[in-house]
């Protein structure tokens, strides 16, 4: 597994064949202007996803962009965390949930059955609504998958440790107290805890699902901080019902309604000028 | 706006109807108020019931306990024509068959339970774990009928030979495993009632587990661990306390657990080192014994052991209750 | 071998070990109630239900034995259930925060999971030896011991688990709480509380130590309360123990008849609500 290796990587990846519907639209406008196209990290292709008999996501198609951040927005139901949790493919762990269809990291389609599910975990990481330290240290709560997946002397790991908690802007409020206990922490302090375990494995992709809505304004403006510098290294998409949030924190965005993509392009163009009747209503606020 | 006499005139009326009200509501009253105390005092009926046990099993036990008095637990004497008794093998009977179904019980339990949350295909959790269940509905008695009868010879027969010439020139475990092959005797007795406290730590072990947000699991698969990793390292950890409590429940049934006990334990007055040999327990030389019982002193120190066995017990499952308090609440709610 | 080979492989090797548990554990299962049925039945014909319990020597019958246990299982539940109900009754109706109700609580958790030959030694010295020997209204009164904290456990649960908004609908009709309780709350809960006396039916059937010294045993048919009986669990306990053939046999049998109906029993309870014995 080539993904953790020492040094913090910038990843070059193939885009995936085939052109997006509107993915298409803003690769096209930033050829137009000179700057490089960006690369494709994931590449959704006519996902559907069922719970029992019930279709939730209905042909999806869509790309995540690498080192950019793309934010997914819709009303209650539509399946947005749905869609997230296929990325990572956590529905395995439920009988009645299952996808057809292809999700292609870095030319492989992780869907498939031969697809081992600990390693891509390990490569697409993931933050979930309710922060959800581990019953350990600070310490060992981010060094622990680490610790699993690489066999580190002492020091290195410890460095692996510092490294993601710089990097979830945790580090200078956490330094004095490693072997304290996670639970010890506020409710943001913890999310940004659950954000360097996620990071300390050094992902490909990290997957927020609406992280910070159990979480105070302040938490809230502080880990949106860190979603932009964290786009610098990873991939990162985000779940989010507060669509200011997508709008301040994203490069790209998803309007999803009952299971379906409506409108996907940049951020700036979705939110001044949408090109779907649906989507404008719902920023508008006619529906919610 | 009803003018006053108005008022008079129907007040007049309806007298009776009123007093009518009256009555029934009196009649609430009183058989809520009756109702209420009945309950309260069955209620209380469940305290003094307890005391009830503790007082006379003290009661029972004086002329024991003035007659021996400490002594009475290390002693190893037990002789009702001489009336000379001592607490030493029924005590070592009791631990010994207790340790060892504690130690055969406790990991295949946590394996069943863990097998039942994590490994076992959704359809089959019910039915499982029915029939695990009903290990535990099965009386007593048949667990000392069949040990008796089928699983007694056949270890006799062939498991403690071989397990005999095994350990032969051993230094430290000979000794365990010494002696002719009886085929009852405490390793019989501890296997068997390994058999029934299984499904008991199996059943709170499964209860205990499924406590565990959902939402941590999912952030320990998030991060890349394997199933047995979520189990080890999250799982585990977080129902520590409730584990504990449920191995202390199961360890209060293997304690006072009578029949299965009594039909292959061997019931010889003697706490010797070797496993293979017969011996007794506390609950077994009670129900060979108390209706053979002649003179007031065997009986009373029948009793004498009974209480031992009860603040055992008790102490052991009040631990273990207090432990699982919170989680035994929420199974009702 | 890599780190997560080895990972995955000690994953593989643990999750075995909890495979071989549970075919251990069912094996056991089968193999006990296997052995049962094969024995039991051998000599199972209608005449185990006519004839009396035979002297050392030759056939028999357990009616003497089946008819004793039916007695003494029906008055220690008619007087275990009423005391049991009731005191679950105040514990979810009207106690429920109280400090008395967390000490019976306990209390009764502890009753609960007691050894059962205490209660046959309390049982002897509270009525026994008063009455100057043994007598069926003694193992009765054993039994109803045992029956108590197990009514009282599952009485509570089930009440507290009838809405409070039903409660306060009929509240706010004006009926006084004893109605409430009894005929709304009582029957919202019936199932369960019926599953609760079928547990505690099925307890006692199987329980032998407490009545081996209380109501101690008859070899001859009685139905009178004040003198010794037969029931189905000493019987086993001393046929079992015995040398002789027929004896033997018969203690397969009664072994069999025990365990189908607790079997039964918990079954009908599970049917009916669902939930295992209260622990």
């Amino acid at each position: 597994m080539n993904a953790l290796s020492s040094a913090p990587r910038q990843r070059e990846n193939g885009a995936a064949a085939g052109p997006l519907p509107d993915a298409a639209a803003p690769a096209a406008k930033q050829r137009a202007s000179g700057a490089l196209p960006p690369k494709v990290k994931i590449l959704v292709r006519n996902l559907s996803f069922y719970y029992g008999e019930t279709l939730a996501l209905k042909n999806i198609n869509v790309a995540l962009y690498a080192n950019k951040v793309t934010a997914f927005i819709g009303p209650s139901g539509c399946g947005k965390s749905t869609l997230l949790r296929v990325l990572n493919r956590m529905y395995d762990l439920y009988p009645n949930q299952r996808a057809e269809g292809e999700v292609i990291l870095e030319g492989e389609n992780i869907l498939r059955s031969g697809q081992d599910v600990n390693l891509l975990r390990a490569r697409v990481g993931m933050v979930f609504q309710k922060p959800t330290p581990f019953p350990m240290s600070i310490r060992d709560n981010v060094a622990f998958a680490v610790g699993l997946y690489e066999k580190l002397p002492k020091a290195v790991l410890a460095e692996r440790v510092e490294e993601a908690l710089v990097q979830a802007a945790l580090w200078d409020e956490v330094k004095e107290k490693l072997g304290a206990p996670g639970l010890s922490l506020s409710g943001g302090q913890q999310q940004r805890l659950c954000i360097a375990r996620a990071v300390a494995l050094r992902p490909d992709v990290i997957l927020l699902d609406e992280p910070c809505s159990a979480l105070d304004p302040i938490s809230t403006a502080k880990i949106e901080e860190t979603i932009d510098e964290l786009k610098e290294n990873y991939t990162i998409a985000i779940v989010t019902h507060n669509m200011q949030q997508a709008a301040r924190v994203s490069d790209h965005t998803a309007f999803m309604y009952l299971g379906e993509i409506v409108e996907f392009g940049a951020t700036t163009q979705i939110f001044t000028a949408p090109e779907k009747e649906r989507t404008q209503n719902y920023i508008t606020g006619r529906f919610g | 706006m009803r003018v006053a006499s108005e008022m008079a005139i129907e007040s007049a009326e309806s007298r009776p109807a009123k007093d009518q009200l009256a009555r029934v509501l009196l009649g609430f009253r009183l058989r809520d108020t009756a109702f209420r105390l009945l309950a309260l005092a069955s209620a209380w009926g469940v305290l003094i019931l307890l005391g009830g046990v503790i007082v006379s099993l003290i009661a029972g036990s004086m002329p024991a306990i003035k007659a021996f008095g400490l002594s009475f637990l290390w002693t190893e004497a037990w002789n009702p024509v001489t009336e000379q008794f001592g607490a030493v093998a029924p005590l070592y009977g009791t631990a010994m068959t207790s340790l060892i179904a504690m130690v055969i019980a406790v990991p295949s339990a946590l394996g069943i339970a863990i097998f039942l949350t994590e490994l076992c295909p959704y359809r089959l959790r019910r039915p499982v774990g029915i029939a695990i269940e009903l290990l535990a509905g099965i009386p007593s008695i048949i667990y000392g009928i069949w040990g008796l009868f089928v699983f007694a010879p056949f270890l006799q027969q062939h498991i403690e030979p071989p397990l005999i010439a095994a350990f032969a020139n051993v230094p430290v475990l000979s000794s365990l495993f010494s002696g002719p092959p009886y085929g009852i005797g405490v390793l019989t007795a501890g296997i068997i009632l390994a058999i029934m406290v299984l499904p008991i730590i199996t059943s709170i072990s499964r209860d205990v587990f499924a406590t565990v947000p959902s939402i941590l699991k999912e952030a320990a698969y998030g991060v890349g661990c394997t199933t047995w990793e979520v189990v080890r390292f999250i799982v585990i950890p977080y129902t520590r306390a409730g584990l504990i409590g449920a191995v202390m429940l199961g360890l209060g049934r293997a304690l006072g657990e009578t029949m299965a006990v009594t039909f292959v334990i061997g019931n010889a007055h003697k706490a010797g080192l070797s496993l293979l040999a017969p011996a007794t327990s506390i609950s077994a030389t009670i129900a060979n014994e108390f209706t053979e019982a002649v003179g007031g002193l065997h009986t009373s120190a029948l009793i004498e052991l009974g209480l031992i066995l009860f603040v055992i017990t008790f102490i052991i499952i009040a631990f273990a209750r207090l432990l699982l308090v919170r989680l035994v609440r929420q199974e009702g709610r | 071998m890599s780190l997560y080979g080895r990972r995955r492989r000690r994953a593989q090797l643990y999750f075995g070990l909890c495979y071989l548990s549970v075919a251990i554990g069912l094996g056991w299962l089968a193999l006990i109630l296997g052995t049962l049925i094969f024995e039991g039945s051998r000599n199972l014909s209608a005449s185990i239900f006519t004839q009396m319990t035979p002297p050392p020597g030759s056939g028999g019958g357990l009616l003497n034995a089946v008819a004793g246990s039916a007695i003494m299982t029906t008055l220690g539940m008619a007087i275990g259930t009423p005391l049991g109900l009731l005191a679950g009754t105040y514990l979810a109706e009207y106690g429920q925060h109280s400090k008395l109700s967390s000490v019976i609580r306990f209390i009764n958790d502890i009753l609960l999971s007691a050894p059962s030959i205490v209660v046959g030694l309390f049982i002897y010295e509270v009525i026994v030896v008063r009455m100057g020997h043994f007598s069926a209204i003694a193992g009765a009164a054993a039994l109803a011991v045992i029956v108590i904290p197990i009514v009282v456990r599952t009485t509570e649960d089930m009440l507290l688990l009838v809405p409070g908004s039903l409660r306060e609908a009929a509240s706010a009709l004006g009926l006084p709480r004893v109605t409430i309780i009894r005929k709304i709350a009582y029957r919202a809960a019936r199932a369960g509380l019926i599953t609760g006396a079928l547990l505690a039916v099925a307890r006692i059937s199987g329980e032998t130590a407490p009545l081996l010294f209380t109501v101690l045993n008859n070899q001859f048919f009685s139905i009178n309360l004040n003198g010794p009986m037969a029931s189905l669990p000493a019987v086993i306990f001393q046929f079992a123990l015995s040398p002789y053939k027929e004896w033997q046999q018969l203690a397969w049998t009664g072994a069999l008849i025990i365990t189908a109906a607790v079997l039964a029993l918990s079954i009908a309870a599970r049917a009916l609500h669902g939930k295992g014995q209260p622990r």
